[in-house]
């Protein structure tokens, strides 16, 4: 492995930020106390976790007690949905996009099995710019419809749904509304107090918490069955002894990406502009994948035509590089990333995909040492490919496979 | 992250054999840009007959491309005879091995090689003569059958690691199970029969289990003073006592689970869990 690391694999993961770690040492050291307990010594902890609360929810304009903690934004996803599903037996329809991630993807594929009847799933298409139609998903909620759960940003393209406009179609309908914003949450601007959604999703490690805490937002009045069934915490939401130092983590993550939405917009937007303009200029066939403004400060997929996507990151894990792929062959399924294909991205682009998603740590050096090194990269495996006739500039051969690609 | 041998990552950081040969004798081509990955294989023969020269081109991941390479460097000083028996197992070896998900990388290989070879001979590809049964994938029921034989694949899955098929929609895992059952009976019937236990209704069982403790297990305990006494079966739980020496021998454990059950499971079924009731 190369010594330096440039990080830019940001909605997988972030590094957890300084400040953050600094105020959770005292909570697994000296301050060990359970929020639970009678004594004062446990009670600070608790005084503690009240006030990450107050935190989180100012970041997203909510009120303190709408906040659940959980474990991760699966559990969050897997809480709302069947909970609504729980709460509203009568209804059996589900309303979600192509889009979303795994955590409700495939929740919402296994719901027959979980509740042992049937259940309709209307998952909406995308454009080719990976954005919503919002007419159709208007004519899909119907008076079965138990739920509606629809990311706010996706994690592959970072495009960006109008959960404000969504939100509000169902509400008029009196329908149930949940947002997986793991991605969005710390990089865009969000204020519950004017979207109208009933459940919402955060995932602590996608903005510079810890791993293995997430917060699931219910709006107050909204009808909740518990996901854990334990003990009183969260006020009988969600069993559990509290993980107290990665809450407090959360807490202080969420305080900093307030102070810091603005970096994000600015700074990390325009790095992440340079870094795509510099690969699309540098590097021909080369094409952006979703919707060039509707889309999260951070993040951008790009995909290189005759090359796969694993090729190119272990090459540029030599240097240190770390991204992502949509590619089939960095999944280990055989077919690639169910976002693009949702979007219609030619096969021969998907298998290509690159992602890179930064951060306010990411600096323009690191771009350019991206700049720098990913361009020949993709020029050697070209080399290798047979589809890549340098004189034509375009593939040659590679036709008579029957994939379900072409259709 | 995929664990990649350090053989699998020279091959793949410093490929051998990149390019095409101009004139080849031999060229063969198989996969697809869409299908994810592709491989040309062309080969010049010597005036031995034996290949002196092999290069690739390669689209793919790093195993396909490290398959590729190596698969040159094996061929080469080879005569066509001596090149055809190379499977993909043995490129796989020669890597020291690839992640269970990339077996398909070999196989291309090999199929590439295969196809090279048929070109030169002016032959039909003898895999594309059977009957396409994954059509994501394009891949037949004699490839299928094929890797089922040669690498004792057992379910859908491994059939998939190793040959694609069944990674697109799904459609054909109830004919890839199919072609699965129909090697193994064909592997089956070339064996001798093998004598299938029969299922034991609950009387059969309880019958056996007292005649195997009568006849072999209370025999060899007498032996050492020892004795046992069926009490109950309930299911695959035989619940015993044991009496004489063993009721306060220290090795009484072992004796009940590694001489007892083991043997009623050997000659009743061998799901069969032994338990001991103190009374």
């Amino acid at each position: 492995m190369s010594e330096r690391v440039v990080y830019m694999d940001n909605n997988a993961t972030t590094r957890v930020a300084p400040e953050v770690v600094e105020e959770m040492l005292p909570y697994f050291s000296e301050l060990y106390g359970n929020p639970s307990s009678m004594h004062s010594f446990g009670g600070q902890v608790g005084r503690k976790i009240a006030e990450a609360r107050e935190r989180i929810a100012a970041l997203i304009g909510a009120q303190p007690e709408e906040i659940i903690f959980t474990s991760c934004g699966t559990e969050s996803d897997s809480t709302a949905i069947l909970s609504a599903l729980q709460s509203q037996p009568g209804k059996r329809h589900v309303v979600t996009t192509r889009v979303e991630h795994p955590a409700v993807k495939n929740l919402c594929e296994h719901l027959d099995k979980l509740f042992g009847h049937k259940h309709r799933v209307t998952a909406l298409p995308v454009d080719r710019e990976g954005l919503l139609d919002l007419e159709q998903y208007e004519k899909s909620l119907t008076e079965d419809t138990a739920i509606v759960s629809v990311m706010w940003a996706n994690n592959e393209t970072g495009v960006i749904f109008p959960i404000e406009e969504m939100a509000a179609l169902a509400r008029e309908r009196g329908i149930l509304f949940h947002t997986d914003a793991v991605q969005a949450v710390g990089k865009i601007p969000i204020n519950l107090a004017e979207v109208p959604v009933d459940f919402l999703s955060i995932s602590g490690h996608k903005l510079h918490a810890p791993k293995g805490v997430g917060v699931l937002y219910v709006r107050k009045g909204t009808p909740f069955f518990p996901f854990l069934v334990g003990g009183h915490q969260e006020r009988g939401r969600r069993g559990g002894t509290e993980n107290v130092a990665s809450i407090i983590g959360l807490g202080k993550a969420c305080e900093l990406a307030a102070q810091r939405m603005n970096v994000e917009n600015t700074k990390v937007r325009a790095l992440r502009d340079k870094l795509e303009a510099g690969l699309l200029e540098k590097i021909p066939h080369a094409l952006r994948n979703g919707h060039k403004d509707k889309r999260l400060p951070n993040t951008t997929s790009v995909s290189f035509e005759f090359v796969e996507g694993e090729a190119i990151l272990l090459h540029l894990d030599r240097y240190g590089i770390c991204a992502s792929s949509g590619s089939a062959c960095t999944s280990g399924s055989l077919e690639p990333s169910h976002v693009l294909r949702a979007m219609g991205v030619p096969f021969t682009m998907a298998h290509g995909s690159i992602r890179f998603s930064l951060s306010v740590y990411n600096t323009e050096e690191e771009v350019d040492f991206v700049l720098d090194k990913l361009p020949p990269i993709i020029a050697n495996l070209r080399e290798l490919s047979p589809f890549w006739q340098a004189e034509h500039r375009g593939a040659v051969g590679g036709a008579g496979c029957k994939c379900s690609c072409s259709s | 992250m995929w664990e990649y041998t350090d053989k699998v990552k020279d091959h793949f950081l410093n490929p051998r054999n990149v390019g095409e040969i101009e004139d080849p004798d031999g060229v063969g081509e198989v996969g697809s840009l869409a299908c994810g990955d592709a491989l040309k294989l062309t080969f010049k023969l010597g005036p031995d007959g034996r290949i002196a020269d092999a290069k690739f081109k390669t689209f793919g991941c790093a195993s396909a491309i490290a398959s590729s390479s190596a698969l040159t460097e094996m061929i080469k000083g080879l005569t066509l005879e001596e090149a055809e028996k190379i499977t993909n197992e043995d490129i796989a070896n020669y890597l020291g091995g690839l992640p269970k998900e990339k077996m398909h990388c070999s196989v291309m290989g090999r199929e590439a090689l295969e196809a090279a070879i048929a070109n030169y001979r002016g032959q039909p590809l003898p895999m594309a003569q059977g009957e396409v049964v994954c059509e994501c994938f394009g891949v037949t029921d004699l490839e299928i059958k094929r890797a089922v034989a040669e690498s004792n694949l057992t379910s859908v899955e491994e059939v998939t690691n190793f040959t694609k098929a069944g990674g697109g929609c799904g459609k054909c895992h109830d004919r890839i199970m199919e072609l699965i059952l129909e090697v193994r009976k064909e592997q089956h019937a070339e064996r001798k029969p093998a004598e299938k236990p029969k299922r034991l209704t609950n009387i059969q069982k309880i019958k056996l289990i007292e005649e195997v403790l009568e006849r072999e297990i209370r025999p060899a305990l007498r032996k050492d003073g020892g004795d046992i006494e069926l009490i109950d079966v309930d299911g695959d739980v035989v619940m015993v006592s044991l009496r004489g020496a063993c009721s306060s021998c220290v090795a009484s454990q072992t004796t009940l689970k590694e001489y007892v059950e083991k043997k009623l499971r050997e000659l009743v079924t061998d799901t069969l869990v032994v338990e001991e009731v103190r009374q």
